[in-house]
């Protein structure tokens, strides 16, 4: 079945990104996605830049999860659901059917909205991920473990309970928990899909601090419908709106001087 | 601009405004009144300038209280924040302006009858003029969001920096012809320099203005009239 191509105009604003000493880890070029006949993702260009966090905001429905969800291959679970166009990880292209996911999936680690702990201890939920990839001997496995829990920032809370059920932890600790586990296996992409909605604030704070110290060695996308939060952690943000790229651009710019009207109405709040 | 989904919003960001906008009638009036005294020898006049100096005050405080506590509770972005800011910064400038509004008229008291004929005092009236019109043409460019007016008030402070420097030149004369007239004539020297540096707080307000609409600052050089420092008061200069 041969789809006939839709033209749509570039309205994307990349207004003066200086993209000097930045090297693209993640490129999407010209991607379509669609829900069965509805079309999600309309003609999307972006980069993730290496080591850096970039931010995507928009309006409920806009797209923002759904491009999260494409770049790890996340859509392949669910039937009726395709993505057309370039996604390229170190310049593979990820949406070829030969790419092996699991493999991706280890490469492009995800936090969801909810705190998502497996019903196992607290070393378990850590392990189990490490084992699929390596296999490691009872001490280096101990030691990825202890790292993991280290760079979550959660090492001091459980070190004396690492066999405690990971479902007996606060919402914020089972939140880092669950990013000791996507760090375990030694990502070098990390997707982040509105980590904190369910948070207090200093889980959240947490939560951002640990954002802040990550990025230097992997490269982040966060989806946040907090403007403040984007506003605080990344360095790029992407608006998007009704499944099209507004503006892309670096953090400080978007939220001071936004170029366009609809990215504005929309980190201002007066929006609808 | 379309109106935000949080109406409450919209009318902390119009108090501000409303607010701004006050003091910047409240400080056009101290000048006027300020320079008034001065011209007529009124020093009850100038009395009541010192004394409405403390309302001048009261509402920056006030534009400050309500700016922090806007920033606090609607975390305002892009041009609300610049909204916000903007009003912190003219609520400063304008407290300067009435500042110095107050000097001029403690000096008429000062002075107490001791007055300068009044042909010295028209290079200063005439100074009170042009900034007046800066004043009030920079407080609608706020008002309006107007870029090209205060813009055009960007510009036109050379004027009164132009007026300042002949002023300077004639009291020097006037102080060496006779040196009893050197105390008022300090004294009027030193409104001169006021009414400069009212001038150069307008010309702020312009900036922040520009600030307010386009969210950087004016990348032009403005053109520069003031030349008080280097030719009036050159050592040796004998004219």
């Amino acid at each position: 079945m041969s789809v006939a191509p839709i033209v749509t105009a570039p309205t994307v604003t990349h207004a003066a990104v200086d993209t000097e000493g930045l090297t693209e880890k993640v490129s999407v070029r010209d991607l379509d996605f669609f829900y069965g006949d509805h079309r999600a993702l309309k003609n999307i260009n972006v980069a993730l830049y290496r080591g850096k966090v970039t931010a995507f905001i928009g309006p409920s429905g806009c797209g923002k999860s759904t491009l999260l969800r494409v770049l790890n291959r996340m859509y392949d679970l669910y039937p009726n659901q395709r993505a057309t166009g370039h996604v390229t990880l170190d310049n593979n292209d990820i949406l070829s059917p030969s790419q092996d996911l699991n493999l991706l999936r280890a490469k492009v680690g995800m936090v969801f909205q909810k705190p998502t702990p497996f019903p196992m201890t607290i070393y378990e939920n850590i392990a189990f991920g490490i084992r699929l990839y390596e296999r490691l001997s009872k001490s280096e496995l101990d030691d990825r473990v202890q790292h993991a829990l280290e760079r979550a920032a959660l090492w001091a809370e459980v070190k004396d309970k690492l066999g405690a059920n990971g479902q007996s932890l606060s919402g914020g600790q089972q939140q880092r928990l669950c990013i000791a586990r996507t760090v375990a296996v030694r990502p070098e992409v990390i997707l982040f899909d509105e980590p904190c909605s369910a948070l207090d604030p200093i889980s959240t704070a947490k939560i951002e601090e640990l954002i802040d110290e990550l990025k230097d060695d992997y490269t982040i996308a966060i989806v946040t419908h907090n403007m403040q939060q984007a506003a605080r952690v990344s360095d790029f943000t992407a608006f998007m709106y009704l499944g099209e790229l507004v503006e892309f651009g670096e953090t400080t710019r978007i939220f001071t001087t936004p170029s366009d009207r609809r990215t504005q109405d929309y980190i201002t709040g007066r929006f609808g | 601009m379309t109106e935000h989904t949080l109406k409450a919003f919209d009318t902390d960001l119009q108090d501000l405004s409303r607010m701004v906008a006050e003091m910047g009638g409240l400080a056009e009036k101290q000048v006027a009144d300020s320079v008034d005294a001065l011209a007529k020898r009124d020093t009850s006049l100038a009395q009541r300038v010192t004394a409405a100096d403390v309302n001048i005050d009261n509402l920056q405080r006030e534009i400050e209280e309500k700016a922090v506590l806007t920033i606090a509770r609607r975390q305002p972005m892009a041009v609300d924040l610049r909204e916000v800011v903007g009003a912190l910064r003219l609520a400063n400038d304008l407290e300067r302006i009435g500042d110095l509004a107050k000097n001029i008229a403690k000096r008429v008291i000062a002075l107490n009858g001791e007055f300068p004929p009044p042909k010295l005092i028209r290079g200063v009236e005439h100074m009170t003029d042009l900034l007046l019109e800066q004043l009030k043409t920079v407080l609608d460019a706020y008002g309006r969001r107007d870029i090209s007016k205060a813009m055009a008030v960007w510009r036109g402070d050379e004027e009164i920096d132009a007026v300042c420097t002949s002023v300077f030149r004639e009291l020097l004369t006037y102080m060496m012809e006779d040196p009893r007239n050197i105390t008022f004539c300090i004294h009027l020297l030193f409104c001169a320099k006021n009414i400069e540096r009212m001038g150069d707080h307008a010309t702020n307000i312009a900036e922040t203005v520009h600030y307010i609409i386009e969210g950087r600052p004016i990348a032009d050089q403005r053109p520069k009239g003031d030349t008080t420092t280097l030719s009036a008061l050159r050592v040796g200069e004998t004219r």
